[in-house]
């Protein structure tokens, strides 16, 4: 090969021997680091190859004799993590769920725990705002069918509500009406509910109807019944509606919402901090005082 | 024909030489080498609740200080300004005076400078330090090398810890790295620079230029017969040789002697009378050696000089040689001059101009609203109220543009509380998140309106944030 080497003039460079149509090509030979670094990556790769894990295989691929995996990583960051919560989360175990308030930063722990945990467990039904939809409570109001304080919300939770497998699940059924009223005596009912909330005119047949079969649940001004489970009438939120066709459909035949009992299926912890979240929502209520309630003089009084 | 394929390492031993060029290259070499070094311990009062290191990009609590200005992670566009000011700075510098950055500024070139001398500290100077290189491994040579590489692993070690002293405090990470109590994070930093540092500028030198920098490539797209470069003016010197032969024939020979002096100095190890190409940085070192050569022997200096090509063109047709400042002037270095000082005074107006209060307000989207027993509407909203001062204060929220009886509160504030303006304090330096709650009695109506915070102190600084009020049925 040495016979034939040829010379570009102008540039001292040797030609390779490639021509294409005149255009040759010269030899402008790179660096022995650079063919040095080259070898060094094949290198590296092969290292690579045997450290780490790299060929796919059906299920998987080769480990590599580190035993890396970014499975591995990523359960160690999850022990980690559980391990850097371990103290707060014990915190929170140790905490009487209405003692949390008083510890801001334990009650914001909750809370972010709680946000958590509601998007895994409680959106389905209660939307992701905790909004609800018909037949699903809103979350986020300050009407509570069961009580809206720290421990009433903690209590629904590990209980559920009408959840048959929970002995001490919140339960109550509102008796079915269809067959006792007819379509006159419901339209009463159903205007005499509205006008609680000032939507209709009162009307004493339909007050009278009320006194004698809801009063006992929902109040004698409908102002509900928290203990047992009775919803308020007298204010703008409904369930399974407002409209004086809805009120008179529950009348006949009422729907009952079923809610699962968490308890055994969520950590104690997680069922507290799921309280706390809902609890934050905006629509929380404070324990109950010690004085009687204004609404309740005002019932006495009339 | 193999081995042809790769081209065999050599070593550029530059010959010591002085004169203006090299003095200019001392000067800038200890700026810029104090500069990286000294920077990170100026220190700089900011008060109690912000570090008093005077340059720290602080990446963990996502602050960048410089002397007397504070960079928040949303005002990241100061730093975008300034990186791109720097690279229309080398745009301009390359069209005012052509691979100046290459030649002087560059760390690269820099270190390479900075290593070169520790070689002729221990080696001698450019054929000693040859005959070395092809002496046998004696003990004396080993000895020899393995004190001049200790020095060179200090400079680079010293080099990379320097770096992460831009991240930290620098007199709590200098103690908490010698005993050994600093992030992992710093220690592989400082040895991913020391061996980079003690690679690239104790031993690939030049070839980083050549083969590894882009910017002699993009460099070549931008010089032109107006830019500055180094040139050997040929017409002047050819035919070179040796004082003897011109003394006999000055007819025949130019002002070359061909002592090879040029060559000897050069740091890229390039023969500059080749014409220009991607290994010359433009130092200027050959200038000064042929300017002494030319002195020397009574001929007039610049055989060897800053020129532009249209320049040589026009001397080599007779005409006169004029100033290298002159190829300043050229409506190309105007331009960048003009876009790179206007970015320069955005910025500077931007800084001048920004508050240090900021809120910002994201209404609650799930759900819009929310409809209260008694027929109120309650909305909810995210504040950020930025305290961008480096002392805790007391910011006022008021709603402005809500109906009468409008009042608000938030997750620390309660009900009982709720009013239409709140007081709350932010700390030092913080952006302080409140979940904001707002409501409108039964009856009343409201669609657009505005957060108004005001700091409560003697400035009264203040920010607007516009939102919305979502009512049922206003969809």
């Amino acid at each position: 090969m040495t016979s034939n080497k040829r010379i570009d003039e102008p540039t001292g460079t040797e030609f390779v021997g490639h021509e294409w149509d005149g255009i040759e090509e010269l030899n402008t030979p790179l660096p022995r680091w650079w063919l040095y670094t080259f070898y060094a990556t094949i290198l590296f790769a092969i290292v690579y190859v045997v450290l780490y894990p790299a060929w796919p295989l059906i299920d998987r691929a080769t480990a590599g004799t580190l035993g890396w995996s970014s499975r591995g990583d990523l359960a160690a960051e999850m022990r980690a993590a559980d391990a850097a919560r371990a103290g707060v989360v014990a915190k929170i175990a140790a905490t009487p769920i209405e003692a949390l308030p008083s510890d801001p930063q334990l009650m914001q722990a909750a809370v972010s725990g709680g946000a958590a945990a509601f998007k895994v467990n409680c959106v389905q039904c209660h939307g992701a705002g905790a909004a609800g939809s018909p037949g699903y409570p809103n979350l986020n109001d300050d009407d509570w069918i069961w009580g809206g304080t720290l421990t009433e919300i903690e209590y629904t939770l590990t209980h559920g509500i009408r959840w048959d497998a929970a002995a001490e699940t919140r339960s109550n059924f509102m008796p079915a009406f269809e067959g006792s009223f007819d379509a006159g005596q419901v339209n009463a009912l159903a205007g005499h509910v509205l006008s609680l909330s000032g939507k209709a005119k009162p009307n004493a047949t339909g007050a009278q109807m009320f006194a004698d079969n809801c009063a006992a649940c929902h109040g004698a001004g409908g102002e509900g019944l928290p203990a047992v489970g009775g919803p308020a009438l007298n204010d703008v939120i409904w369930l399974y509606g407002g409209s004086a066709a809805e009120i008179g459909k529950q009348i006949l035949a009422p729907r009952h919402g079923v809610m699962p009992a968490w308890q055994g299926r969520l950590d104690p912890v997680t069922i507290k901090m799921l309280a706390a979240y809902v609890h934050a929502r905006g629509g929380g209520q404070a324990p109950a005082p010690a004085a009687p309630q204004p609404e309740a003089a005002k019932v006495a009084a009339k | 024909m193999g081995s042809a394929l790769y081209e065999a390492g050599r070593t550029v031993h530059n010959k010591r030489i002085d004169g203006p060029f090299r003095r200019f290259k001392w000067a800038i070499m200890v700026i810029t080498l104090t500069i990286y070094y000294a920077t990170p311990w100026l220190r700089w009062d900011r008060g109690p609740y912000a570090p008093d290191q005077a340059v720290l990009v602080d990446l963990s609590n996502r602050r960048f200080y410089m002397f007397d200005i504070e960079i928040w992670p949303h005002e990241f566009y100061f730093v975008a300004g300034l990186l791109i000011m720097a690279g229309i700075g080398l745009f301009l510098v390359t069209s005012a005076v052509g691979r100046a950055w290459c030649g002087y500024a560059c760390p690269q070139t820099v270190w390479t400078d900075l290593f070169q001398h520790v070689d002729r500290f221990f080696d001698g100077d450019r054929n000693a330090r040859a005959r070395l290189d092809k002496a046998p491994w004696t003990a004396a040579k080993t000895a020899r090398r393995l004190a001049k590489w200790a020095v060179y692993l200090a400079i680079a070690f010293w080099t990379g810890g320097a770096w992460i002293m831009y991240f930290a405090d620098a007199p709590t990470l200098t103690h908490d790295f010698w005993s050994g109590t600093a992030d992992p994070i710093a220690y592989a930093t400082v040895a991913v620079l020391t061996g980079t540092t003690f690679w690239l500028g104790g031993f690939m030198r030049e070839q980083v230029c050549i083969y590894m920098c882009p910017w002699p490539r993009i460099q070549t797209a931008m010089l032109d017969e107006k830019s500055l470069i180094v040139t050997y003016k040929d017409w002047r010197g050819e035919q070179r040789g040796s004082l003897k032969k011109a003394a006999k024939n000055p007819e025949k020979y130019g002002d070359c002697i061909d002592c090879q002096l040029c060559v000897a100095v050069c740091p890229t190890g390039i023969d500059i009378r080749e014409g220009q190409q991607i290994g010359c940085i433009t130092c200027g070192l050959c200038i000064d050696a042929c300017d002494r050569v030319m002195k020397e022997t009574g001929r007039p200096r610049g055989l060897i000089d800053y020129a532009t090509l249209d320049q040589c063109d026009a001397e080599r047709a007779g005409a006169p040689a004029r100033p290298a400042w002159k190829a300043l002037l050229r409506p190309r270095t105007f331009i960048y001059f003009g876009v790179w000082a206007g970015i320069g005074a955005g910025l500077l107006f931007a800084l001048g101009t920004r508050t240090h209060t900021d809120l910002t307000v994201a209404p609650d989207r799930n759900p819009p609203f929310m409809l209260l027993k008694d027929g109120s509407v309650r909305n909810a909203y995210t504040l950020r109220l930025r305290n961008m001062e480096a002392r805790p204060r007391d910011m006022e929220v008021a709603l402005q543009g809500l109906p009468a009886g409008a009042v608000m509160w938030t997750d620390s504030i309660s009900l009982e509380n709720a009013a239409p303006t709140q007081t709350v304090t932010v700390r030092a330096n913080e952006t302080r998140v409140l979940r904001a709650y707002v409501l409108l009695p039964s009856g009343a109506t409201a669609s657009a309106f505005a957060f108004r915070l005001t700091a409560q102190d003697e400035q009264h600084e203040s920010d607007t944030a516009e939102t919305t009020f979502a009512m049922p049925g206003a969809e």
